[in-house]
């Protein structure tokens, strides 16, 4: 048995790496992602382009506006005082924040009214238009309170001696940079894995037999056993060459820190390939040509990264579809890869993703494996 | 070139399609099951948030205080804990992303009229989530702030204060802020790109294989015919596509068009052809399926996604990237599509993506046709 099955595994890892495309795509997609990913992967939101429009023209009004150039969230650009510029230029996307100061503001201020500040957003892009709105009310409400401190030093000098205040002590943990960066490069190694030992899986089959060449394999003496672990162990360990080659690209190249063990790391890599290992057999049972075996596999990996949390919280999914991501491996594993990284979690933490991996892996393996008996008939 | 040479291979590819129920499958399938898929698993909103809250002094005031974070549809008061490890490990668990700690003296400060800071610890492994979470916590604090020194002014015998600016916030182009109508449209481009990549990359590389490329070359069909013979019927699916995705968007999302049909038509179609000469490319350099649909898979569908401004920003990303992005058609389509759906802004302030659109199309077609007179020699 084991003699067969050497010789199985010996006669795959051949094929894959004797492919040069296969060893292309073994190794360059996976680090150019991670480039793209680690680069341009950001929802950070810097140097809003801001359009201001000034009809007071006062000390006050100024002194808001240059707070709002000081701050690097802001690139104010100043309007010579024609609010009817505005909506050119958000059409145009020169601007997607226009603030307009009108005339009176300081007089307002003045006499203790509550002076109005009208903004504008462009909401095409939602994301940068609320961050964008926060900041702006964060400026603004600094100003407030420095306002009123000075109205009432005026006024009330004792009663300001002591005015309480609420004051927000923000403390990220696990990402004190709130770094998007940070947030992606775990996720996408599981993406990785994914894809790739995915469609290596579904190919191998799925090419025999196109090819006719699993006939060939039928007539030899070889078990089914055999034949499946011969299909699954040498993607199970290019999956985890995979993962280790890019987890060492994201912390040595993009320094993002893995806090937690690297067997905890491992142990969720491994229940996770099992259950990629079995999507992919399970898709070569389906696919009689390579073709289908492509788009199907497209099918079930596009819809599982979307719905692992990999780029929007879960919790911001509509209900329904939040309960069908418990059925996703992918999910899991995102949870594991981030709380390993970041938060430097162990089995404690993760045990209940560790034991839904194993569980589903069981479930699935079992499916494809049956199905996959059945269709060598 | 002779229009009937054209016509009968157009006739053939359009025959092949039919017959093969799986593409049917594909072309129609494929748009609406990505636009679900998308539609609902991308999400930028923050709403819902799981919070822990730890109100070290238990006063009426802090309770208060609390309330208006449970009264935030943003937020999602989960539990009141009354220790600090159980927030640490609700934290660590993933249970909660936010966990609010009122300081033991909260209520004693601010009647002493002090300032006292309210911690906000935030699991700032997903960024985005955290720092809109940040901008809320931010919004619900201030106004307590406010209020709490209005009250403070009165009682110390001051005539009431008003608040001294108000931000009156205008949101264009997306009145709820909403991540949807910002996604939706994006979709569409997404969905162009894949569609594309999957028609003409499989479908000329398929000929290749098999063989019968070489029969279509040895027929009198010039080089010029068979590529736009094979590219039209693909063209007209693609454009059929279009329609159903944009009709998808509109009646079950309920994303609004507010700009003119003709820009989104010929943007569409300067897109498709784009796509489809990309892919007709690829095929012809790889001439084999699977190296055809996987370059074209990378080299079509992640630009979309990542380097488009799909969701991340263009303007944030490093020059370097910015300077990449100019070559990604995606880019120009997806400004031109969302300005159709949500802005409506006049051609005028599209035409250098149109103009670029209208050029890469031609650059490509120019460069898909060479190419193939090469390999004819």
């Amino acid at each position: 048995m084991l003699g067969r099955l050497r010789h199985m595994l010996i006669k795959e890892f051949l094929q894959v790496l004797r492919d040069k495309r296969t060893r292309f795509v073994l190794i360059f997609p996976p680090m150019i992602q991670m480039l793209i990913f680690g680069y341009a992967a950001n929802l950070e939101i810097k140097h809003v382009p801001t359009a201001v429009v000034d009809y007071d023209n006062t000390q006050a009004s100024r002194d808001l506006i240059s707070r709002f150039a000081a701050s690097r969230y802001f690139d104010v650009r100043r309007l010579s005082a024609d609010q009817r510029q505005i909506p050119l230029l958000i059409d145009r996307g020169d601007a997607t924040l226009a603030i307009q100061i009108n005339a009176g503001f300081a007089r307002l201020l003045g006499k203790g009214e509550t002076a109005p500040i009208q903004v504008i957003v462009d909401a095409s892009s939602s994301n940068t238009a609320l961050i964008g709105l926060g900041y702006i009310n964060e400026v603004a409400g600094n100003f407030a309170q420095d306002f009123q401190g000075s109205r009432l030093q005026r006024v009330a000098p004792l009663i300001l001696s002591g005015i309480p205040r609420v004051l927000l002590d923000r403390r990220p943990w696990y990402n004190v940079d709130i770094s998007d960066r940070w947030f992606f490069i775990p996720g996408v190694i599981g993406n990785l894995i994914m894809v790739i030992v995915v469609n290596l899986t579904a190919f191998a089959v799925v090419r025999e037999r196109e090819i006719g060449t699993l006939e060939q394999i039928m007539v030899t003496p070889i078990r089914r056993v055999e034949f499946i672990l011969g299909k699954t162990v040498p993607f199970f360990l290019i999956g985890l060459f995979d993962a280790i080659l890019v987890s060492a690209f994201g912390t040595l190249w993009f320094g993002v820190p893995l806090r937690g063990s690297i067997g905890v790391l491992a142990l969720g890599t491994i229940l996770f390939l099992m259950c990629v290992l079995a999507i992919g057999l399970f898709i070569s049972t389906v696919s009689r040509t390579q073709q289908q075996a492509m788009v199907t596999a497209f099918f079930f990996i596009m819809p599982a990264i979307i719905f692992s949390g990999f780029g929007s919280p879960i919790s911001s999914m509509p209900e329904a579809l939040q309960w069908l991501t418990y059925l996703n491996p992918l999910r899991y594993f995102q949870e594991v890869l981030r709380s390993v990284y970041l938060k430097g979690s162990g089995l404690d933490a993760l045990w209940q993703e560790m034991a839904a991996m194993a569980l589903l892996s069981i479930i699935m393996l079992t499916i494809s494996v049956l199905r996959f008996q059945k269709s060598l008939d | 070139m002779k229009l009937h040479r054209l016509a009968a291979i157009a006739i053939k590819e359009v025959l092949q399609i039919v017959r093969d129920a799986r593409s049917v499958g594909i072309v129609v399938a494929m748009p609406v099951a990505m636009m679900l898929v998308f539609g609902y698993g991308i999400s930028l909103d923050v709403k819902h948030m799981p919070v822990y809250v730890f109100d070290r002094e238990g006063s009426q005031q802090s309770q208060d205080l609390l309330k208006h974070f449970q009264a935030s549809e943003y937020f999602d008061v989960k539990k009141a804990v009354n220790n600090y490890p159980a927030l640490v490990r609700a934290l660590d668990n993933g249970i909660c992303r936010l966990a609010i700690v009122v300081p033991h003296d909260f209520s004693l400060k601010l009647n002493a009229g002090r300032q006292v800071s309210i911690q906000a610890l935030i699991d700032a492994t997903d960024s985005n989530t955290a720092n809109i979470a940040i901008a809320y916590s931010q919004a619900v604090i201030q106004a307590y702030s406010q209020r709490v020194q209005v009250d403070w002014i009165r009682r110390h015998g001051q005539k009431e204060i008003k608040p001294p600016i108000s931000v009156e916030a205008r949101t264009w182009f997306n009145e709820g802020l909403e991540s949807m109508p910002n996604i939706v449209p994006g979709v569409v481009v997404i969905v162009m790109a894949v569609i594309g990549v999957f028609l003409t990359a499989l479908t000329i590389a398929r000929e290749w294989e098999r063989g019968t490329m070489e029969q279509l070359i040895s027929t009198p069909v010039t080089e010029l015919e068979l590529m736009l013979g094979k590219l039209a019927p693909y063209f007209v699916i693609g454009m059929l596509d279009t329609c159903l995705c944009a009709g998808f968007g509109i009646l079950w999302f309920g994303v609004p068009f507010r700009g003119s049909w003709n820009v989104f038509f010929i943007s569409s179609a300067l897109f498709l052809i784009v796509v489809l000469s990309l892919g007709y490319f690829f095929s012809v350099v790889a001439k084999s399926q699977l190296a055809a649909s996987q370059i074209s898979l990378f080299a079509t569908f992640l630009p979309a996604f990542l380097l488009s401004g799909f969701l991340f920003p263009i303007d944030q990303m490093p020059v370097a990237i910015q300077a990449v992005t100019y070559f990604v058609p995606a880019r120009y389509y997806m400004e031109i599509i969302r300005n159709s759906f949500l802005k409506g802004s006049p051609i005028t302030i599209l035409l250098n993506e149109l103009l670029a659109l209208a050029f890469l199309s031609c650059l490509l077609v120019f460069v898909a046709t060479r190419i193939f007179k090469k390999k004819l020699t």
